[in-house]
Formats: C-alpha cells, structure tokens, sequence
C-alpha cells in the first residue's frame, strides 16, 4: 500500500473546498493555542505555575487541523504536547489555564496539568505523557465504538519518539485486525527532545510503517491547517465508515524546545530554527487569508482582538481560583466516595 | 447445595454477568478454545463478545481500559500473572490512573483476570505471585478468593464495579470443589474479609492456598491446644482492617501466610500495618510465612521448598505462642 503525498480532497488545486468562515475560524484557534501557550510561559516564568511546559508553538495549523477535521462527537487522545487539542476543539480556555495552574476549577481540578489536559466535553477523552502508551487506550475507546454503533471515530496523536514505542506496534496491528474506526495521527516534529528523528526513527517517512499493518497512510504538511483538515477528514470518513484504521504523519516543527523549564545543550542550528520561525504557520495563514481575500486585514485584527480579551479572562480567572483543597488529594480515587479517605496507618492529618 | 469447583464457579459468573448486562464483553488470548476454562462462550455470545486477541498483553490491557472508559465493561483474561508484566506501564500509567488524573472525570469499570501457576513445575518465567506489587498501585482493587462461591460472586461484583479490579485466581485453588448457589445471584462486597475458622490463641491471615495450609495447620494445633482464628482478606486492596485488627485484638498474636517472595509481600505489609496500628496488644512478634527472595526453579522439589505449606504455619503459630 502506497502513500498519498496530498490531500485526498478538495478543490482542483489539490486543497480542501472550506467555508471561508471555517478557515478565519482556524486562524482564530491556532492564535488561541499559541497566546495560551504564551501567557502560561509567562506565568511560568513568574513562578505562578510549578512545572513545565510542553508548548504547541510551531505546531498549532496542524493541531487545529486535524482537531476541526472530526465531528462533534468525535474522540480524541492527545500526548504529553497536549494544550492545543482541548483548545482546538472550542475547550473553554479559563478551565484549561486554571488547569495549567493547578487550581480547583481546572478542567480536571488540577489533578492532570499541562501533560493530562484532558477534557471529556469537548472529545479530548483521554492522552498519555508516556510516550506510546496512550495508544491501547485509543484502541479501546475505538473498539467500543465500533461494537455500540455509535458512528465515532478516535483519533490518537503521537509523535516521532512515540513510533518506536513498542505499544504503537501492538496497537496497529489490533486496530487492523479488528479494522477500528481510528486514526494514527503521527505528529513528526523532528525530535524526541533532543534526538533528532532522522537518527532515531529507521524510515525518512514513519508513514511507511503502515503498509506492515496493511493500513493505509498519508502524509501532509503540517504548515497548511487547510490541507491537515482536508487530509484527516478524508481518513477518518474512511475509518468511520468500516474502512479499518489509517496512519496520517504531519511533517511539523516546534520552534521552542521541548519543555519550558528543562535546559539543554544545543541539539539543532539556529538557523534551522529560524527557518522554521520564518514559516509560523500563523502568520503564514493570516497571510494567505488576506491575499486570497477570504477575510481583511480589520476583520482579523477584531479576531485578534477578541482572542486577547478571552486570554486575558482566562489569566485572571486561573490566577483568581483556589488552589484545590488539601483534603481533596483523597478524592476520585474510586467511584464509591467512601473509600476515599487515608488509608489505615496513614497516621498524619492532611 | 451443589459443589462445583472453583474454575467452573468463575466460568458461571462470566456466563451470568454477559447475560445479565450486555455491555460485558470478554477478551483473552485462546478463549475461543477455553484454555482456561470457560467453555462454550462463542456459542453462547458471539464473536463479537467474545474476542481472542494477538499476544499483544500490552494492547489488550490498555484497549480493554479504553473500551471502559467509553461504555463497555470489559473482562480480559489475562492467562498467567507473569505475562502482565509486558503489559505493566499500562496497568500503572493508564488503567490505575485515568479517574484521578481527569479529576474524577472518566470510569474505568474494567476488570482483568490472572492465574498464579506456581509450584506446578513450570519454570522460573511463569511462576511469578504478583500480586503484592498490584498493591503498590494505588487505584486498582484487588480480589484474590479462595473458595468457589468466592469465586463466582467476587468476579460478578469485580464485573459489576466502575472500578478497575485485578481479579487473582490461585491456580492451586481451580480444581477445589465447593457448595455455590446455583441460581441466587450472590455477590460479595470488594474488601470484607472472612473468619474461616474462630479461634483465641493466634490470628493467621493467609492469602490465595495460604488460606487452606492454616486451616490445614489450625486443624493440627486444636489437637495441641493451640486455638488458631483463620482470616481470609479475599481482597487486597482495598485490605479489611477492621476484621483483621478485631481478631489481632482477641488473640494478641499474628501470623500472616503469603506465597510471594518476602521482601514487599503481602504478608510484609499487612505485619507492618498491624504493628503499626496494634502494637498495644500484640503479645509476641508477628511472624511472616512467606517465601524467601528466590527464584522459582525448575526441579519440583527444589521449588516446592520455597513455599509456605502447613507445617511451616505450624511451627511459626508454636513460636509466637510460646514467645
């Protein structure tokens, strides 16, 4: 089985035909994803939130991209790089920065962070921090859907590093065998933090991997959030509709290092990184909105403006949220409410 | 009332619970050919219900989770404990986690079945007892019965929990005939203990066949006038202290009988807690009748002198009352 290099549908052009409103809507979620990682640096950088970071910056078009591809109903598992997607999928941004803050009103009441940014209502079902280890997990939640009828389908990211998880193998070949309505979307950032994917990985194309599960694949340009969304509904209509599982790789790049807070030794050129900077997909977009006159210079600029005023609300919202209750560290560990309380001979009071 | 054994017990409560709720499906690997027990399922369910799968533990131990979270309730059949280990980021990264993770957000009513298969001469790979490192993983519940009526409503109240629930069998136990209903459907509360025998002098706790030895063991003392109180925790996590605790109260002396290897055992922790909680009444020492931190070897006899067994209970009811 070969792969496509493009885009299966779309205009003549080889891009997907998208309501002009759909594409000023996409812009409009990679500047949420990137201001949101932004103003959680910022903060991180204040000592207002403990952790790290692991930024979407330079990835958002395919984020949104693949996360608008899907219906509304939809599931979603996302990895440790996970901000974008809860964002992508209209998440309401003050519950994930409360989130990202640790605070009572997080979207997980700040037991998950900014690696577990999961959020059930809007299809981010689940993700893993451990890299591959998500992906039996999307199996599941796709065998379920397959044997209740329900018509979703899962889409689980992974990236470069995660491919040569051996929990990656075992899930494609049981996604095959079983012909799952699920995605593999392969987010090739170039590195797993520091090692480049072109020692690590065996293959220039991880998308190659595929023809050993018999499934189909695509690559696609993880800088064009109109050709990801044309390529990853195409796929997913294929898995929903009995087709059996696809392999999507995004050709993307993080322009900011692994993980906010993590020092390391230079690992890539600057001028590599530059290249890449040159090519922000958000600029780049806006760019290309304006000149095939899908929208102005004015109407982007309130959009601009808009997305401000939702990030500066969701700042103040996190920053002005309790911090979860000390007593709460009992709480969600079992359905029955009862069980959640110290263990005996927990003899220190929280 | 009718005895069946222990293995026929579990393959009723499978039976019953699909039937009774058709959102439980089962997976394993060589279901269809009922390698471990549970026979006639495909002809009674399905396919589609009734799933082998690839050896691929990591897969299906995540899938089954999966499928849990997202409205099914999943029965996997692990086959033997140590193939689990391929499968142990799952177990700790995934299955244990998601509902703390997400705040309380997701379910995981999933449970796994796995079989110790020690002492049966199969070498050093598959004769793993696991189950106290399960006990390290907060957010799993741990039932490991020991008789056949145990058996069949512990599993159907594992199915029937929104928990994840490792579900233990003591191979020793599967051939083990006893009286189970037949047609009540009776289920037993996840982490109640059970006084198997009433006694005054020592409390043994024992776990999975441990249980059998101190009854065994108990049985030998009476004729010694040693009084000896038998509980079965059934469930090791969450673990029934209050039972365990009330009878260490009475006779002021424990012994607690595990087959896994010594060091984080079972039996280690359930020592230290009641030193710990009890040390007030404790009249002598609490002894440990475990297995030491050896390997399973092939050689049967080799290997059969590693596990606790009556006499070694005995001898260490005989130190603790006469300390």
């Amino acid at each position: 089985m070969g792969v496509e290099q493009k885009a299966r549908v779309g205009s003549p052009d080889g891009s997907p035909a998208v309501a002009p409103e759909t594409l000023v809507e996409m812009w409009r979620r990679m500047l949420r994803i990137r201001r949101f990682d932004e103003e959680a640096t910022r903060l991180l950088r204040l000592g207002k939130i403990h952790s790290v970071l692991h930024n979407t910056t330079g990835q958002e078009a395919e984020v949104v991209g693949c996360c608008m591809a899907l219906d509304a109903g939809d599931l979603i598992l996302g990895t440790h790089r996970d901000h974008g997607l809860p964002i992508a999928r209209g998440g309401s941004l003050p519950a994930l920065m409360a989130e990202v803050l640790g605070k009572a009103t997080g979207v997980c009441k700040g037991k998950g962070g900014e690696m577990h940014l999961i959020d059930p209502d809007v299809g981010v079902i689940f993700g893993s921090a451990i890299l591959g280890s998500g992906m039996p997990v999307a199996v599941g939640t796709a065998l379920s859907s397959q044997m209740r009828c329900t018509g979703q389908v899962t889409l689980a990211t992974f990236g470069d590093g995660a491919s040569n998880e051996g929990a990656i193998h075992e899930s494609m070949n049981l996604a095959a065998i079983w012909k799952l309505p699920i995605v593999f979307l392969c987010e090739n950032n170039g590195y797993a933090v520091t090692v480049p994917a072109s020692y690590a990985v065996s293959v220039p194309d991880i998308a190659t991997r595929a023809a050993g599960y018999g499934m189909p694949a695509h690559i696609v340009d993880g800088g064009d959030p109109v050709a990801v969304y044309g390529t990853v509904r195409a796929a997913a209509e294929e898995a929903r509709v009995g087709g059996g599982p696809r392999l999507v790789e995004v050709k993307t790049y993080r322009t900011v290092d692994h993980a906010e807070n993590l020092p390391s030794q230079p690992y890539r050129s600057e001028d590599e990184v530059a290249g890449w900077r040159q090519r922000d997909p958000i600029p780049t977009f806006r760019a290309r909105l304006v000149a095939e006159a899908v929208a102005t210079d004015e109407q982007l600029d309130g959009v601009s403006a808009a997305v401000e005023a939702e990030i500066a609300e969701a700042v103040s919202f996190g920053l002005d949220s309790p911090d979860p209750p000390l007593e709460s560290v009992w709480e969600d560990m079992y359905a029955d409410p009862r069980l959640n309380r110290p263990p005996a001979g927990f003899g220190v009071q929280p | 009332m009718r005895e069946i054994t222990f293995l026929e017990a579990v393959a009723e409560a499978q039976v019953e619970e699909m039937r009774r709720d058709d959102t439980v499906i089962m997976m394993g690997q060589d279901l269809r050919a009922s390698l471990y027990g549970g026979a006639g399922l495909v002809k009674l369910f399905g396919e589609d219900r009734i799933r082998d799968v690839p050896t691929s533990e990591t897969a299906c131990v995540g899938a089954a989770a999966g499928a849990a979270m997202t409205g099914l309730r999943p029965l996997l059949d692990m086959g033997m404990a140590s193939f689990c280990f391929v499968a142990w980021d799952q177990f700790i990264s995934q299955v244990a986690k998601a509902r703390y993770v997400t705040g309380g957000r997701l379910s995981v009513p999933v449970t796994y079945r796995l079989a110790l298969l020690f002492d049966q001469g199969v070498g050093v790979q598959h004769s793993d007892r696991s189950h106290p490192m399960y006990m390290q993983i907060p957010g799993l519940k741990i039932v490991l019965p020991t008789t056949p009526a145990d058996a069949k409503a512990l599993l159907k109240t594992a199915i029937r929990d929104d928990d994840p629930v490792i579900f233990i069998e003591d191979a020793y136990l599967w051939s083990l005939k006893g009286p189970v209903p037949a047609d009540d459907d009776v289920t037993i509360p996840i982490g109640q203990a059970e006084v198997r025998r009433q006694g005054d002098d020592v409390t043994v706790v024992g776990i999975g066949r441990g249980v059998q030895f101190a009854l065994s063991a108990a049985e030998e003392l009476a004729g010694e006038g040693v009084s000896v109180e038998v509980i079965d925790p059934r469930t090791l996590a969450p673990l029934d202290w209050d039972t365990i605790f009330a009878s260490v109260e009475k006779t002021g002396r424990l012994v607690v009988v595990d087959c896994a290897t010594r060091t984080c055992s079972a039996a280690s922790e359930i020592a230290a807690t009641v030193g710990e909680e009890r040390y007030d009444v404790l009249r002598s020492a609490i002894r440990r009748v475990t297995a030491p931190d050896v390997h399973a070897p092939f050689n049967a006899a080799l290997e059969r002198q590693l596990y606790p067994d009556p006499s070694k209970i005995a001898g260490a009811v005989r130190a603790a009352v006469t300390a």
